[in-house]
């Protein structure tokens, strides 16, 4: 962690199957994020706009979990490029409510949607190549690459995100206090 | 009557030679972790997370009973490393989305994860397919996040004299089942009113129309840590 506490830290971000709330929670650390800015940069983020990783990134910050071919693709760029690969979130870490259609088979869900759900104008299954195919079931992304940390909620408050990048920048182990763990 | 003692963490406590650990524990203030033992009901020691070691062995807290001289270890690294491996377990058995559950904020399993201090669920999730069942008009039955503590089975059967609940099944294919011949909830004799309603821990037996009732921040276990609010319920407060 030595290079850690003498240069910026690089951060990379990303949503996969999330709905960028956890994004908006990190920003709600309001203007502690000039703080933050002193000390890290970012890397590939949505707040970047940067479409790939550099070489060397330090963390990288992964909300929602794995719906799609792209997801994990995505998921595996940043797990060969960060040194410390986070969870953030209740989808990233259990799949969360994109999961709950695990346990209805993937044509009756794009039946239901595309094809006899009400108000359906020309009704047809998407099928464009630029379209990334779905998973069978959606999963957490501890089950397709090793995860280092976990912070839990929809979503984490920005205390959670304060207090992991926090312990990060002063070089301590990141320990989330248990008043802070929310599942929701 | 001589007072007989035992220590827990090093930390002597007299009891009641007719206590468990666990009713030994309460009474003293001592939190051992806990689901399926409830005060009210006859301990059934399935759900392991009361695990201490007694003398060097594990033992459930909830069906051992106290004995003079027991030396009980309960707030360790181990244990609570094994308690949280078990309520991961717990966590990817069933389908618990807590973002989602009307029961979020007061349920116990999610409240003793905290506690546990964890963070994720481990294990691969097995996303299973279960039952929900909404035919009574004023009970809600939803499987997805059944633990299979019996709490309801015992309520039912010891408290309520229905008999409403049961396990069918056996290992991995366990599951609660209603005492009605079409297995709908609303065939069964349970009312609202009935102590079995309102016992389930997690939010499988849910109450109609009380959902998200309290906002987040107001909820059971929002402020108060799961020792501390447990242990009340522990004492019958």
């Amino acid at each position: 962690m030595t290079d850690l506490m003498t240069h910026k830290i690089r951060i990379a971000t990303t949503s996969l199957a999330g709905c960028f709330g956890c994004h908006m929670s990190f920003l709600d650390i309001d203007e502690r994020f000039f703080t933050l800015c002193e000390h890290v940069v970012f890397d590939r983020s949505p707040f970047t706009d940067i479409k790939h990783l550099g070489e060397h990134v330090d963390v990288g910050l992964i909300e929602g979990g794995l719906c799609n071919a792209e997801n994990v693709s995505t998921l595996r760029e940043f797990r060969d490029h960060v040194k410390i690969l986070v969870a953030v979130g209740a989808c990233a870490i259990n799949g969360g409510i994109p999961a709950m259609r695990n346990h209805i088979p993937l044509k009756e869900c794009l039946e239901e949607s595309y094809l006899v759900a009400v108000g359906i104008d020309s009704p047809q299954i998407p099928n464009d190549p630029e379209l990334p195919l779905l998973l069978d079931r959606v999963r957490p992304i501890h089950e397709v690459v090793k995860v280092d940390y976990f912070l839990p909620g929809c979503p984490p408050s920005a205390e959670v995100f304060w207090t992991f990048l926090t312990d990060l920048m002063a070089g301590r182990e990141p320990q989330i206090p248990e008043a802070q763990i929310h599942f929701d | 009557m001589d007072q007989k003692t035992l220590t827990i963490d090093g930390v002597e406590l007299s009891f009641d030679p007719r206590q468990t650990i666990m009713e030994a524990a309460a009474a003293a203030g001592v939190y051992i972790p806990h689901l399926c033992h409830h005060p009210d009901f006859k301990p059934h020691g399935s759900c392991k997370l009361c695990t201490v070691k007694v003398n060097g062995r594990f033992a459930s807290a909830c069906t051992l009973p106290a004995a003079e001289g027991q030396e009980v270890l309960n707030k360790t690294l181990e244990l609570n490393q094994l308690r949280t491996r078990i309520t991961q377990m717990l966590f990817v058995e069933g389908n618990h989305f807590c973002p989602g559950c009307e029961i979020s904020g007061h349920c116990k399993l999610q409240a003793t994860a905290y506690g546990l201090g964890m963070l994720d669920s481990h294990f691969p999730h097995f996303y299973p397919a279960r039952r929900v069942d909404a035919s009574h008009p004023d009970i809600m039955l939803d499987l997805d996040r059944c633990i299979l503590c019996e709490l309801c089975v015992r309520a039912s059967r010891d408290m309520d004299g229905k008999s409403v609940f049961g396990i069918a099944g056996r290992g991995m294919e366990s599951h609660l089942v209603v005492a009605a011949e079409s297995g709908a909830l609303v065939d069964t004799l349970i009312e609202v009113s009935d102590r079995a309603a309102h016992v389930c821990p997690v939010g499988a037996i849910l109450i109609k129309h009380t959902a998200y009732e309290k906002p987040i921040g107001q909820r059971r276990y929002d402020h108060h840590p799961i020792q501390a609010a447990l242990l009340q319920e522990d004492q019958g407060d």
